[in-house]
């Protein structure tokens, strides 16, 4: 009954291909792309991306709210509807996902654009086109549509999971509906509100793609000056010293968001 | 002479480091109805768990006819178990869970066939060969787990907590059952449960446990009669513990007065516990009686009353088919042969006077125990 | 408020789908600007068929997807009987190394394993050390996570006595596996191998990091296209797909109703037959 064994090869895997690489991501960061000598040059340069890193972390933290805002009616709402109807629209938001991210973007390319389908409308009305691609609001609409199914998951999971009694004792208890709300059904979904968060902001946060495709020339996010690290300026200690900062502030952010939960009751949501 | 089946020697337990069986020592005959008794966490399932193979003893030696086992895994044991809460196979209907064994041991599927149905037949379940596990009820999954286990004509049936999942009514059906049973196939039953009531009824042998040392091993009667130590006297039934001193042989003080008794072999002057059962003291006119005191509480329990007597702050527990009132006098007489004299323990002192008496003294304990005693192994 | 968050539902799950009606338009738009409809064609659709570079491109992606999540599959249920039996204290540890695939930004992952089989190239001497190994290794990396998280609940539901039975009743551990705890937690074994399947064909972030020119999937294929105009046959193709995966959705959960109907109706059946007898 040596059963522990089995999870041997998987720990040994891990450990190779999880744990592994990031000492690599920490001992790139730590040497010199030419010389391969011992620098903390890589780790100071990142200054010079403040901007940016500032510019990521609020798009994608205006992104998580706004996911949050239009999630959680819908998660509500599935919650509240019969079993069956229940999965299907489930279903539905997960749907979506199944198309490749990168198309569904271009999608909004071709709608956005200057010369695209809303302001072909617009114009087929006579009024003036809107800019409406190429700009932060555009990359904050990407995010948010991407990643809004990863917010309405771990809300519904954790809303169907209260028990109906609790409504009712607080009914029973006195309290109104906006009252039961607040005061029941909001607090015990809060674990289901930090795993959304979280679940929006790290994609979020380290995105290239949507930037690259709906934003401008002045909406680089991390994810875009990572990428050209190791896609085009070829400067891979530059690019694992900005992974490793990357990590950190997700991490960092992940313990914050897991202090509102007490323990580790963050709600798998696969 | 019966035949010995099983022997544990010197067996120990021990999980992360705590002990949880200490030098157990204990021989099973053939053909005999033996019962492991005690309260949730007292070792009782481990030592169950240890002869069915599914833990290794930490040290000690399992012995199966005189031929050490302890390395044997369960699937090599002429041994079966009847589970906590049945562990049928879900994706298997009612014939396919007994046949299980028998399709393992490859046997032909003409003998499985017969053999199934004679074992359904034993429990009273024929014709419901097709059911799915889930439509049937706690009785009915009850039975098909005794003749899962069976079918595999077994030398040893391991039973852990059977009844514990069943309401009270079906609970003493299925203990006639299982006795019938037994005595039916002629084979040995081990048996674990934390109720006295269904291990006094069922068993040849008793064994109780406590903190994982054996505590007394005997018949039933020898178990109720003739307790060892105060932790037996209060698990079995309900019992008056009292300090007290042997003067001599037959002679005991208790509260400073001297009473007839019938034990023997105790030192001059040593310090003793004593037993009186609550069913043994009869209450007297208060000028009659060996002892009076003042009646505090009276419950009504059907056959008998329950009343707490006050003898100088101590609370005796009597029973009596008289209803006296709450504040009379009355005196209390008991007969040489009731008081039962045992050695000091550990225990003495711990199961004091009824102070604490509640009405519903035997529900709470089971409900406790009920919880269930799950000793998780984990592989460190 | 139910009213409310109805009609509201209903516009988000517009929002979610515009872009999908977006495509299938582009995918029978016989113009190449998505944002003018020319008129109705299917000739993308043809196109897409004669196509002989995106169809291989599909077939390797779906080739990695079934190698990945296979492996990941077996794997991940052995690692989850493992870590179900470890203690409390070993279990958290293996928890927290299985969460850092899952917490990790997918493009942290994708460089850090880059750097890893860069170096390892060199140290190996290997020329050019992408391709399809280290695409399927980075795959099954990521996807381990989500077989453990959907089979360990598996594991936890299950009666942990049923393992035991097996044996008592003569099986030996392989055997108890195979006939008993394998059919317990094969919903969530199953669940596990489809959600590695969807994420390993749809991955790009990470499989970008680590493709080689020898063999490229479809989503760095798209990605190295829209840098150029995009062809319509890949709406078609994506439509297609669309219209498949939705189908076999809807397929599903009208089994799984009719399935707890039928179950729902068997147990009453089975009561009244009690009652009867």
């Amino acid at each position: 009954m040596r059963n522990r064994l089995l999870s041997g090869p998987y720990l040994v895997w891990m450990a190779l291909f999880t744990l592994i690489p990031l000492v690599i991501v920490l001992y790139y960061a730590l040497t010199d792309s030419a010389t391969g000598s011992f620098t903390l040059s890589n780790l100071a340069a990142l200054h010079n991306y403040f901007p940016i890193f500032l510019r990521s972390v609020w798009l994608a933290v205006v992104s998580s709210m706004i996911c949050l805002l239009l999630g959680y009616p819908v998660a509500w709402r599935i919650a509240q509807a019969r079993p069956s109807r229940q999965r299907f629209l489930y279903m539905l938001v997960m749907l979506p996902m199944c198309i490749s991210f990168l198309l569904r973007t271009l999608a909004w390319v071709s709608l956005l654009e200057d010369t695209g389908i809303i302001n072909n409308l617009i114009r087929a009305l006579g009024l003036r086109p809107l800019p409406l691609i190429r700009n932060s609001g555009a990359v904050v609409l990407g995010m948010v549509y991407n990643y809004l199914p990863y917010m309405i998951m771990p809300l519904y999971t954790v809303i169907m999971k209260i028990d109906r009694r609790l409504v009712e004792a607080a009914q029973d208890l006195g309290c109104d509906g906006r009252r039961v709300f607040l005061k029941v059904t909001l607090p015990l979904s809060v674990p289901g509100i930090v795993s959304g968060i979280t679940m929006v902001f790290v994609p979020a946060v380290s995105t290239f793609y949507i930037s690259q495709k709906l934003g401008g020339p002045g909406t680089a996010l991390i994810g875009d000056v990572i990428e050209s690290q190791f896609k085009a300026a070829y400067n891979p200690n530059l690019g694992a010293a900005m992974s490793l900062f990357l990590m950190v502030l997700v991490l960092a952010c992940i313990a914050v968001m897991n202090k509102f939960t007490g323990e580790d009751e963050r709600v798998a949501t696969v | 002479m019966p035949k010995e089946l099983i022997r544990l020697v010197d067996c120990c337990m021990a999980f992360d480091g705590e002990v949880v069986l200490n030098n157990i020592n204990l021989y099973i005959n053939d053909s005999k109805f033996l019962t492991l008794l005690g309260p949730s966490g007292c070792g009782k399932t481990t030592t169950l768990r240890i002869i069915g193979g599914f833990v290794k003893p930490t040290s000690g030696s399992v012995l199966f006819d005189g031929v050490r086992i302890n390395d044997v895994p369960p699937h090599k044991r002429q041994v079966n178990t009847v589970f906590q809460r049945y562990a049928l196979f879900p994706h298997l209907d009612v014939y396919d869970n007994i046949a299980f064994g028998l399709r393992i041991a490859k046997l032909p599927e003409k003998e499985i066939a017969s053999r199934v149905g004679e074992m359904l037949r034993l429990v009273g379940m024929t014709g419901f060969e097709e059911r799915r596990i889930d439509s049937l009820s706690g009785g009915q999954m009850q039975r098909i787990a005794i003749a899962r286990a069976l079918v595999n004509r077994p030398k040893v049936l391991l039973l852990d907590e059977p009844l514990g999942a069943l309401d009270l009514r079906l609970r003493k059906d299925m203990q006639n059952e299982l006795k019938r049973i037994q005595q039916q196939l002629g084979i040995t039953f081990i048996y674990v449960t934390h109720d006295q009531e269904e291990a006094l009824t069922m068993s040849d042998t008793v064994v109780v446990m406590d903190k994982g040392v054996i505590q007394q091993i005997g018949t039933p009667e020898e178990i109720y009669n003739e307790p060892k130590n105060a932790f037996v006297a209060d698990f079995i039934g309900e019992s008056n513990i009292l300090d007290g001193i042997m003067i001599d042989d037959r002679v005991v003080e208790i509260f400073g007065r001297r009473f007839p008794c019938v034990d023997t072999g105790f030192e001059k002057r040593e310090p003793v516990d004593v037993v009186i059962r609550p069913e043994d003291i009869d209450i007297v006119p208060s000028e009659n009686g060996q002892l009076s005191g003042t009646v505090t509480s009276v419950t009504f329990k059907g056959v008998h009353y329950d009343i707490i007597v006050d003898f100088r702050g101590f609370k005796w527990l009597i029973q009596t088919t008289d209803c006296h009132p709450v504040g009379a006098a009355v005196g209390m007489r008991f007969n040489p042969e009731d008081i039962h004299i045992m050695k000091r323990s550990e225990y003495s002192g711990m199961f004091g006077d009824y102070s604490s008496y509640s009405a519903e003294y035997d529900e709470i304990g089971d409900a406790e125990a009920a919880e269930g005693e799950e000793e998780t192994a984990y592989e460190e | 408020m139910k009213r409310a968050a109805g009609a509201f539902t209903f516009v988000i799950f517009l929002f979610l789908y515009v872009p999908m009606l977006v495509l299938a338009a582009a995918s029978i738009n016989r113009g190449s600007d998505v944002a003018v409809f020319k008129g109705f064609t299917l000739g993308n659709y043809s196109a897409l068929f004669k196509d002989g570079v995106l169809l291989p491109l599909l077939l390797n992606s779906v080739i990695l997807a079934l190698a990945s999540s296979l492996c990941a599959t077996v794997l991940g249920t052995s690692a989850a009987i493992g870590i179900s039996r470890m203690s409390p204290r070993l279990r958290r540890a293996a928890m927290s190394l299985t969460n850092i695939p899952l917490t990790n930004p997918e493009i942290v992952t994708g460089v850090s394993l880059a750097l890893l089989f860069a170096f390892a190239g060199r140290m190996l001497k290997i020329k050019n050390v992408m391709g399809f190994a280290t695409l399927l290794i980075a795959h099954v990396t990521f996807n381990l996570p989500y077989v453990i998280l959907s089979v360990l609940p598996k594991l936890r539901q299950m009666d942990r006595h049923l393992y035991e039975a097996a044996m008592d009743l003569g099986c030996t551990p392989l055997q108890a596996f195979f006939k008993v705890v394998l059919h317990e937690i094969m919903p969530g074994v199953i669940s596990g191998a489809l959600m590695a399947f969807t994420m390993s064909l749809d991955d790009f972030v990470i499989s970008y990091f680590v493709y080689g020119a020898e063999y490229v999937t479809l989503p760095v294929e798209i990605y190295n296209y829209t840098k150029k105009p995009l062809q319509p046959k890949i709406y078609a193709l994506f439509t297609l797909l669309f219209t498949a995966i939705l189908l076999l959705m809807i397929i599903m959960n009208i089994l799984q109703a009719r399935d707890v109907k039928k179950r729902a109706s068997g147990e009453s059946g089975a009561l009244r037959k009690r009652r009867l007898g």
